[in-house]
Parts: C-alpha cells; structure tokens; sequence
C-alpha cells in the first residue's frame, strides 16, 4: 500500500511535517524560481536573456532569408551563348543542342546534385503544349544520370494546379520515374524567403526552398507559349513556378517581375523546348489545334537572347520583343541581341 | 473454496487444453485490427497520387444501410451497393456481429474505452446491464428510413461508417498533417536534409487543406468518443442507426450466445466487459448483443457458448425494445421531419444559395439529396481542396455537410473526375474526362457546367483601378477561353499611358471551373466570382437560352 499523505483513513498515514531542513530548501528553490522569473520578465530589453518587449515590436515573427548561389558555369572557349538543334526526333535535338554548347560533361560534374525546372504549371497532357515535354525530361535526366554521373537529379515545380495531378497528368512524373529523378512536391514547408539583391518586385519573397537544398547545378527546360499578358512565357518565365506566396499580384507588373526572375536565379544551362508551341490560348491552351509542331530544342548560357529569338522565330512574333527582355537586359542577365551569338546545328 | 489439485487431476470431461487456450476474443480482436485498419488505409489511398481503382469506398458500399436508405430513397440501387447484402448474410447467420468484429468506428469505441480503462472498477459490470434509453437508436433509424422514402437522405449524418470518413476525411486527416507539417518544419530548420522529408501523410503535394466548419465535425467525433466514459460504447448502444438495423435482422440469426441455466450460478461476471449491454446474464437481448465474445471468456463457469444447436428458447428477447407504441410515435416523428426539413425554403429552385455549387457530374440537386451520404469521400479525394463539407448557410439542414465547390479556397480541375469515381451513392454520377469536357462521343451534349462566372467591375483592378492584372484571363483553362479581353491604352490619374487588358466573360464558354476566383488578387470579396446559375445538371437552373458557340457548331 503507497503512503498517503493527508489521508487519515489510511492505515499507512504518515504525518506531513516540515522540519528546518526541507524549509530551508523550499524556501531556496521558490526563491530561485521567483528571481529567476523576476529577471526574465523585468531586466531591461538589451540585457541577456530578457524577454522584456517593451514596444510589442520584439515579439514580431522575424523571418529569415537566404540566398541562392551561382550556378553558373563558364563555357568551353569558342562557343556560342545560344545553340538551336534541328532535325530528327525530340531527343536528337536536344543531344545536338548539347553538344554544340560545349557538350552537357562540360557543365555537370560527377557527383553534382542537379535540379531539372520544368513547367508544369497546369493540368494538360503533354500534347497541348502547356507543359515540359516529357520526352525531352527523359532523355536529359538519363543523360545527367548516365553521362555525367550525377549524384541526383532533383526535379520541382510550384504549379497553380494540383502538384500531384499536374505531375502524373502532364507525363512528367512518369517520365522522371523511370529515368531515375526524383520529383519534390510543394507542401506549405517547401518555401523559405530568398533575398535577390538588385531585383525590385522580390527583393524578399517566398521561394521553393527544399529542392534546392544543398544542389550544385541548375537547368530549366521550358516550352515556348503564347502569353496574353506579357506575350510570351519561354525558358525566364519558366522560374515564376518556384515562387510562393501571393505570386498573382505580379501580373500588375508583369514585365518588372519576369526581369526580376532573370536575376533572381542563374541557372546553369537553359533548355527551351520548341517541339510543342503553344501559339495560342495561352498560357493554358487546352486544345490541340492551339499548338505547332516544331523542329528546335534551344540551349543557352545566355536565357535572354534564347528568349529573343524563340520569341521571333518560334513564336513567329517578328522583332517587336517584349519589354521584360529588354528590361532583364538592363539588369545584366544576358543580351537580347542573339545575332552572331548563336548557332544552328541541323 | 480452495483448490483441490487431485480434484483437478481426476476430473476427466471439459474441453481439451489446445481448445481452452484458443480463445474467440483474441480472433475478433485481430479482426477488428484489420479492419480499422483497411478503413485508415482506404482513407489514406482516397488521394490522386494513390488511387489506381482500388476499391477505396468498399466500406461505404457494404453498409446495407447505405445501401437500403439510398434504395428507398430513389428506387434503385446503384453500382457497387449490392456488397450491403454480404453484410446482411453475415448478420443473419452469426447475429450483429458487425458491430464487434468489422465495424471500424465501434472499434475506435471500444478502443477509446479501454485505453481510459474507465471500467477498471470493481462494479465496473454494473455499467454494462442494458438500459432502456438504447431503444433511442430503433427511432432514429425509423425517422430517417421514413425520410429516405421521402426522398430526403438523412442517414449520413449518423451511419458510423459515412461519421466516421467524414471525421476522419475533413478533421483528423488535416490535423495531422498539419501537425506533421508544423514539426516537420520545425526540423527542416534544425538542419537535417529537408529533402528527406515528405511530410504530409494524407495529402502530399497540396498545402494545408483546410475544410470549412471541421471544428463542428471534429467537435462532434470527439464529444461522441468522450461520451464513452458516461456510458460505455454510447454511440454503439444508443444512436447508431446501422447497428439498430443489424439489431432488428438478428433475431433470424443462427447463431447466439446461449447460456446454460444448469451451469450458470448467477455470479453476473459475464457483465464485466459485456459491450453491447445485452444481459446475457439473463435472457439475452439477441438485438443488443455484438458478439463480442468476451462473457464467454469471462464465464468462471463455461456456463456461455456461441452456438448454433441447443439454444435455450427461453433465456433469449429476441427483438429489439420498441414496443408498438413507440414504434407508432417514431413513425410519426419521421413523417414529420420530412415536411419540416423540405419546407426550411433555403434551397429550393427560386431561392437557392449563391454558394451552392455542387461538383461536376452531382445530379440534380433534389435526386442529389435524395442520393448523398454525407460520407464527404469526395471530399478527400478532391486534389485542390474545393470541396467542402456544405455548412447551413449553403444547402440548409438538409444538405449539412454534403460536398459544395468554394473556389476561394480552390478550382475544379479541368481533367480530373475523382469525385465522381468514389461516390459510392451515385450523387456525383461517374463520369469520364471527355464527359466532363464535352468532348468526343459527348460533343454534342456539350461540356458540364458547374456554373457561370461573373465579374465585380468595381472591384476588378483594370475596370475599376486602371491597373493591369488579367489573370483570370491567364488561368482560363477552356479553348477559346471563356475570359477574353478588351485591350485599350490609357492615361490614368498620374498621367501615365498604361496598357489595359479590361477582361469580359463569354458565358456561353464558361463551364464554372472557378479557376478565375481562385486566382483573383482580389482575395476577401473576389472581383471575378463563380455562381451556380447555369449549371447544366439543372434545367430550372439554366441561364441561357442557346449556347452561341454550339448554336454556330
């Protein structure tokens, strides 16, 4: 039977006494307690410790901010800033691009962490030219894989759909699956504030961090789309799909927030896509007779003039480009004047 | 009286040793564990990454109350309903023993009960003697099979199987990921690899899903499961409407727990762990009984059996405690309800809810109240969170909790069906993605529409504001789009030329996908909103006369 104290029915009662003893130590402890209460709450703000909150201002959330590194890479002397590879199948293409700009070895290392952009900011399958091709993921992710030997291929994207459905629905989650990728989905905890110094709009926004943990290169591969707003989204826009946050606020400045995102992140290669140009009902298209077949897979060190001449020769839109290339120009991400900069390999 | 080891040595008849340790409770507690959890399990597949036709809303479709409500309610029985009858062959050979062996949410009960170990008194049997108010549950089932035949579905609100999804689909599911959520960030921030983590357990990929008015649900999950320290099994004993049904069918069964007068020396220890309160220390109440099987372990005597030969035609109340008069005044309640629910004028053809947007393929809205469950799987299945568990406002007390579209909180999916895939009721009729969309063998028909946009020009920034934005028109998911726009050039108020995309609404072209106010910048009022006029499930309902562009075509 345990003791109880205060309990006289008990057989076993003990007598609750206090001798000097435990009075002392009790008095100690409280005294202890108090104090150290006393000083948390009353010490002055700057001391140690204080949670002293004079203003109300000391106990605002303070988010933390990180920035993105460069993942640039120099190219092999004597080659063009942009390379347009034509003719045969989607992935002769792309293998024609690569070699041209220096080869993909040259860029990736053995042992780098990629992350492969895509867009797949809707629900549509492959063929209305809304999304990544996923033909093209495939290819390149074996090729990072087998030809480079890297570490991980990591491929994200926030899109304004459902996550899950836009990766199964476009085919890209299919593709990636089976060359060996492994797709990160946005959930409330992948973003963190990113910093870009210089940019005006995202200065400090949230950015789908978790993908881009501790990765060494950066590639983006986007299709070529018509774009009511800012008339086209091509291999710059493609980098609004890892914002987070209240990202439709931007299309009051659309031009300002792509440039932004030309700044924003340096991606090591870029790989724009013109197999499946969505030449109408854009962004979204959503029938087939929206999109033209085309025969080029551009890729670039410089996403500016890439942009530039997809505008004027994929989209057909003549030279009138629009002003976010100029704009992401001035702020020193590349040169929209692609002649003599680039190379057509048939 | 002390034990006697030569007695015990010479004593020759009772069953074998093997027989005695193999005990019936310990196969019904397996049982349950795999069905509780094949019910968590079929919850956590109901998701777009992991359904691939598996039959995730079994449970739902073997509830024979689902099945017979839903039959009297529209005169048929709709696809995989027809599983209720191995329900009812189950319950008419072994009694209610659904109750204690399959049914997941009596096992939350029972689980619940044991964990605070309420029952660990000694007089803890006097809780478990029947008690007359468990007739409550015989009138709940007779108002709502009374209402059904009415044509108004009323049995989701408490059939364990459709309370249980429900709670676990719109409150415990969230909760936990949210919970997972929050830790998981807490460590992503302590620094190890992030990348490593999934978190979210019921819903990757999608971003705190929230569920309009699941404090009530939850609320009401855990009042019931509290209510388990009152009286034990409370739900079980007293309001579950498909025991109650199971109850009635088991005075057919074939099997019963009989006890043996000649044996049995009265002791009343067969009560300690009784879970329906069926007193088979004396004539058993066969309709309350679960067959749990625990008086036969607790028999000091081998006094009970579960048996199907030598039953004792005496020691048995083979119906349930309804006598004619309150089975009378019950009817009378049901016949009531029904007017009092149908009158409350809040969702009739003239006067219906702004909000009331059902998902695509939902039936005409009185057929979809005379089909819907409540069970919310829809819900859960439903990829961006726009569907929602109805509260009053949108579809009054008749359509609390059923599935409603609100695209501030998400859009439909163009190409996605997966609500209508798991209704297991036929409120959401299955449809294809060339259905939905009007495509192919359903050209002709045209696309289903949920509704019609409209916009708020005083509160659209580039109509009201001068102030670009369009991103309505951006995200317009229909070719053409339903959101076109006209582009004019001018000088607002500081002088500046600004080029304006000023979007308008082609309703013919709008299938109400809600995808625009889901997007608007707009967030508290949207200045582009979807309602339900024009939705094609109802001709009462209609909103144009022709279609412009089928009318060209």
């Amino acid at each position: 039977m345990p003791r109880r104290r205060g309990d006289i029915q008990n057989p076993d009662y003990v007598k609750d006494t206090l001798d000097r003893r435990s009075f002392l130590k009790k008095s100690a402890g409280l005294a202890g307690l108090t104090g150290a209460a006393a000083y948390l709450g009353l010490a002055p703000e700057n001391w140690p410790l204080s949670l002293k909150d004079i203003t109300g201002r000391r106990s605002e959330p303070t988010v933390e901010s990180f920035r993105l590194t460069d993942y640039r890479v120099p190219p092999p002397p004597g080659v063009k800033d942009v390379v347009v590879g034509r003719g045969g199948t989607v992935e002769q293409r792309l293998a024609k691009a690569l070699d041209g700009i220096g080869g993909l070895t040259h860029y990736i290392k053995p042992g780098d962490i990629v992350l492969v952009k895509p867009n797949v900011a809707f629900d549509r399958s492959p063929n209305l030219g809304a999304t990544s091709n996923p033909e093209t993921m495939d290819r390149l992710i074996r090729m990072l894989l087998v030809d480079c030997k890297v570490q991980e291929v990591r491929v994200a994207d926030n899109p304004i759909e459902s996550p899950s459905d836009c990766f199964v629905k476009s085919g890209i989650a299919g593709a990636v699956d089976q060359a060996g990728g492994r797709i990160y989905l946005p959930d409330s905890n992948a973003f963190r504030m990113l910093n870009t110094p210089g940019a005006t709009l995202i200065e400090n926004w949230w950015f789908m961090h978790r993908p881009l943990t501790n990765v060494d290169k950066v590639i983006g591969i986007a299709p070529v789309k018509d774009h009511n707003l800012c008339s086209a989204s091509m291999g710059i826009k493609n980098w609004y799909g890892l914002l987070g946050g209240r990202r439709n606020q931007f299309h009051q400045d659309i031009h300002e927030i792509v440039s932004d995102l030309s700044i924003m992140i340096r991606p090591t290669l870029t790989i724009l896509d013109g197999s499946n140009i969505l030449m109408s009902n854009g962004p979204t298209g959503g029938d087939p007779s929206n999109v033209k077949k085309g025969d080029a897979v551009m890729v670039a060190t410089d996403p500016v003039a890439q942009d530039a001449w997809a505008f004027e020769h994929l989209l057909e839109r003549g030279t009138d480009y629009p002003e976010y290339l100029h704009r992401s120009e001035e702020k020193g991400s590349g040169r929209v004047d692609w002649r003599g900069r680039l190379e057509e390999l048939v | 009286m002390t034990p006697n080891p030569l007695q015990i040595q010479v004593q020759p008849e009772g069953p074998p040793k093997v027989l005695k340790k193999f005990r019936l409770t310990n196969v019904r507690i397996v049982s349950q564990a795999f069905f509780f959890a094949a019910f968590i399990l079929a919850v956590w597949a109901t998701w777009t990454s992991r359904l691939g036709g598996y039959p995730v809303s079994r449970f739902l479709e073997m509830d024979p109350l689902v099945g017979l409500s839903t039959a009297l309610a529209t005169g048929y029985v709709y696809r995989f309903l027809g599983w209720g009858l191995i329900l009812l062959g189950v319950t008419l050979v072994f009694g209610r023993v659904f109750c204690n062996w399959m049914c997941p949410y009596g096992t939350l009960h029972q689980f619940i009960g044991w964990l605070v170990n309420i029952r660990k008194h000694p007089d803890r049997w006097k809780s478990n003697y029947y008690k007359p108010i468990y007739f409550l549950k015989y009138t709940i089932l007779t108002v709502f099979l009374i209402m059904a035949a009415f044509g108004s579905l009323q049995i989701g609100l408490l059939d364990p199987i459709c309370l249980m999804y429900r709670s676990l689909a719109t409150a415990v599911a969230p909760a936990s990921d949210m919970l997972v959520g929050i830790l998981g960030n807490k460590v992503d921030w302590v620094g190890i690899d992030p990348g490593l983590l999934d978190p979210l357990l019921f819903a990757p990929g999608s971003q705190n899903r929230v569920f309009v008015g699941s404090f009530w649900i939850g609320l009401f999950l855990a009042s019931l499961v509290g209510m388990n320290l009152v009286i034990p099994r409370f739900f079980c004993r007293v309001l579950c409407p498909l025991g109650a049904l199971l109850g009635v069918l088991s005075r057919y069964s074939l099997f019963r727990i009989n006890r043996d007068v000649h044996k049995c020396t009265d002791c009343n220890l067969c009560l300690t762990r009784c879970e329906g309160a069926s007193d088979p220390q004396g004539a058993l109440r066969l309709s309350e009984c679960f067959g749990c099987m625990n008086c036969i372990d607790d028999c000091p005597e081998d006094a009970l059996s579960f048996t199907m030969i030598g039953q004792d035609k005496k020691q048995v109340v083979p119906g349930p405690e309804l006598g004619r008069r309150r089975l009378v005044f019950s009817g009378v309640a049901g016949l009531l309800a029904y007017p009092f629910i149908k009158n409350d004028g809040v969702n009739t053809n003239e006067n219906y809810s702004a909000d009331l947007i059902r998902p695509p393929g939902s039936v005409e809205e009185s057929d979809f109240l005379s089909k819907c469950i409540k069970c919310d799987q829809c819900i859960n299945a439903c990829p961006t969170n726009v569907l929602q568990p109805a509260t009053m406002d949108e579809a009054g007390f008749e359509g609390l909790w059923t599935p409603v579209m609100n695209f501030n909180i998400g859009h439909c999916q163009l190409k996605c069906t997966l609500c209508s895939e798991v209704c297991p009721t036929g409120a959401i009729r299955k449809i294809t993605v060339e259905e939905k969309l009007g495509k192919g063998d359903y050209a002709e028909i045209g696309a289903i529409s949920l509704g019609t946009a409209f916009f708020d020009r005083g509160r659209c920034l580039p109509h009201a504001m001068e102030i670009p934005c369009v991103v309505c028109e951006e995200v317009c998911p229909t070719s053409p789009k339903a959101i076109q726009t006209v582009d004019v050039e001018a000088k607002n108020v500081f002088g500046e030329i600004v080029m304006l995309n000023k979007p308008f609404m082609v309703p013919d072209l709008c299938i109400g996908c809600g995808i625009c106010q889901t997007e608007c910048p707009v967030t508290d009022s949207r200045a582009v909103y979807v309602t339900p006029v024009g939705e094609t499930r109802s001709e009462e309902r209609r909103l144009l006369l022709n279609k412009r562009n089928q009318a060209e075509a």
